[in-house]
């Protein structure tokens, strides 16, 4: 009985340590099941076309010409204007949550910018077309429009009649909801940095300021570049909020006021609508192409990170 | 002495300066939040009313509610938890309990933390290529399926740090009292890190619940009542998009009160995780 029971239990400690290396190794080959499903619905497409497809501004479901070209451009642009905007205010917050908030002011003010990350991304897309991008057209764009559009060089950029949407719109938008994301991981990886080395700091007459920049900063700085690495990663591919402000125009444009277009809301705007192989698989293309930009940026984001807490391990 | 004063003077002013900057980004941050918040509420508000949540998704022109759309998203957000979470925890105990040793473990915690930021709609592509585009019809099961996979990746890493949380000398006992251990780990660890767990329940919950993106070539979107999940089904987020982006009024007014419903229930989610069930852990 006793000699039994004891097999039956190693029988089922194999059965279970069996079933959750099965779920475990589910979640490793969905990644590659991912890039191989997308590459093979990319194939008409590529066949198509050939490389030029990434080179090539053309988007006409009429004569079936399509090209990556306008998209493409519109995700790096838009989710550089993000990260314009979205590092220096992440960096602000994670510094002070960190170093300036008084104890009981921390919890609520990461509970606030966490929710930040939580509203949906459509509400984002809602209240950005009906509030900011009026609101934008009014007050901001005219401005820019006097004081930026006649400098030399960069001011053809922000020339452009002001309609709110567009691919400046987009950018702001994106740049609001990266920050929870960019500010959580700056945080995070600030409090590692060990007291003794900012006290050594305050003790020569260090300034905050100056403990954060010499100190806290060069500390930390893999696992700030990851943090970074995260928020481009989501700005690149987030769609709802991106498809309601850009205005969704094929067209290349020199002026950040004008709409373009994204990989993420070409496909939200005309994937369902496509008729035709190669236009399907063209967007379908172009999701491959999104997948495999936000999977190297994630991968370095994640091989950063994972630095930083190696390094941290070896030296604490 | 006068040119170090001028030094010492210009630290300082740097120093209140910069950490002046730190403070308003923290307002700007903020500014938004409460912006987005209010719009929210001072839109979605008035049209809120009892007809939301009993009629049916109108044409445009007449009236109606939201009822076929918050089943829907109901219906398919249970599924996808249904589907995502054994998946995610077995998936999770595994990376945890064994995966100390071997390749498998750490590449999949390496993927699985890709997979937790990958784009929703590639997600929702995929799904497509392997359960639409097949069968030949959208479907709400597609649209769980979706759904699900961007449940598995937030559930397996939650499972994961909850279960390394778990002090061996919990595991040691279990097993000094000769239990295999298999059963050391269903009755000693899930249930010790079980408050845990469910935090990462409630979040990915909280999360596909105003997922738009993945649904949009899934489940597509039906007018109509439908509780078959083997075919178009609506949904809450799909709902909205499509009528935000109408020209007609009553839809838009509609849209406004979807998207505060959709919002407060998020959110509360969201606060009911971080505050309520947290175990004192960080990272989520």
């Amino acid at each position: 009985m006793d000699t039994q029971n004891k097999h039956l239990g190693a029988i089922l400690d194999r059965l279970f340590r069996r079933t959750t290396m099965f779920f475990a190794f589910l979640v490793f080959i969905l990644l590659f099941g991912i890039i191989l499903t997308l590459f093979i619905g990319s194939l008409p497409a590529l066949k198509a076309f050939g490389p030029s497809f990434f080179t090539s501004p053309a988007w006409n479901p009429v004569d079936v010409q399509f090209g990556g070209l306008v998209p493409i451009y519109g995700t790096i642009i838009t989710s550089f204007i993000a990260m314009l905007i979205g590092i220096p205010v992440s960096f602000g917050v994670a510094i002070f949550i960190t170093e300036l908030s008084p104890a009981w002011l921390k919890r609520p003010i990461g509970v606030a910018i966490e929710l930040l990350a939580g509203i949906p991304s459509i509400i984002y897309g809602m209240w950005g077309l009906f509030v900011f991008a009026p609101f934008f057209a009014d007050n901001c764009q005219p401005w820019i429009n006097d004081h930026m559009g006649n400098l030399p060089l960069i001011g053809e950029i922000f020339q452009g009649p002001a309609m709110g949407i567009g691919m400046l719109t987009a950018g702001i938008i994106l740049a609001i909801m990266v920050i929870p994301f960019t500010s959580s991981v700056m945080r995070d990886v600030f409090e590692i940095v060990p007291g003794m080395l900012k006290e050594s700091a305050y003790g020569l007459g260090s300034t905050t300021w100056e403990v954060v920049w010499n100190v806290v900063l060069p500390y930390t700085k893999t696992g700030v570049v990851g943090g970074i690495m995260l928020g481009l990663g989501r700005a690149l591919g987030e769609t709802m909020a991106v498809t309601f402000v850009i205005g969704n125009a094929h067209e290349l444009s020199s002026s950040l006021l004008m709409p373009g277009n994204t990989i993420s809301s070409a496909l939200a705007n005309e994937f369902t609508e496509a008729v035709g192989d190669v236009y399907t698989s063209s967007l379908i293309t172009l999701g491959l192409t999104l997948f495999v930009i936000t999977f190297i940026v994630l991968a370095l984001a994640k091989l950063l990170l994972i630095r930083l807490a190696k390094r941290e391990g070896t030296q604490s | 002495m006068s040119h170090l004063n001028a030094r010492y003077m210009r630290r300082k002013l740097v120093n209140k300066l910069t950490l002046s900057i730190a403070t308003a980004t923290v307002i700007f941050a903020l500014f938004f939040l409460v912006w987005i918040l209010w719009t929210l509420f001072a839109h979605g508000f008035s049209y809120i009313n009892i007809g939301v949540f009993t009629k049916m998704t109108p044409p445009p022109g007449s009236s109606g509610g939201l009822l076929n759309a918050i089943v829907g998203s109901l219906y398919m957000v249970a599924a996808a938890t249904a589907i995502g979470t054994p998946v995610g925890i077995l998936a999770g105990t595994y990376l945890a309990e064994y995966g100390k040793t071997g390749w498998l473990a750490p590449t999949t915690r390496f993927i699985n933390d890709i997979l937790l930021s990958a784009p929703s709609i590639v997600i929702g592509l995929f799904v497509y290529e392997v359960a639409v585009h097949h069968v030949g019809h959208f479907s709400g099961w597609a649209g769980s399926l979706a759904l699900s996979l961007i449940v598995i990746p937030v559930v397996v890493r939650t499972t994961e740090n909850m279960l390394q949380l778990v002090p061996s000398s919990l595991r040691e006992a279990a097993a000094a009292l000769g239990a295999p251990y298999w059963k050391v780990v269903t009755n000693v660890v899930y249930r010790s890190a079980r408050a845990g767990i469910m935090t990462g329940l409630l979040l990915a919950v909280a999360r596909i619940s105003g997922e738009t993106a993945p649904l949009l070539f899934t489940a597509l979107n039906n007018q109509f009542w439908s509780s078959d999940m083997s075919h178009p089904i609506s949904s809450l987020a799909v709902v909205i998009f499509q009528f935000a982006m109408s020209p007609y009024e009553d839809w838009q007014h509609l849209a406004w009160a979807g998207a505060l419903i959709i919002t407060l229930f998020v959110l509360t989610l969201n606060i009911l995780a971080r505050t309520v069930l947290r175990p004192g852990q960080e990272s989520s």
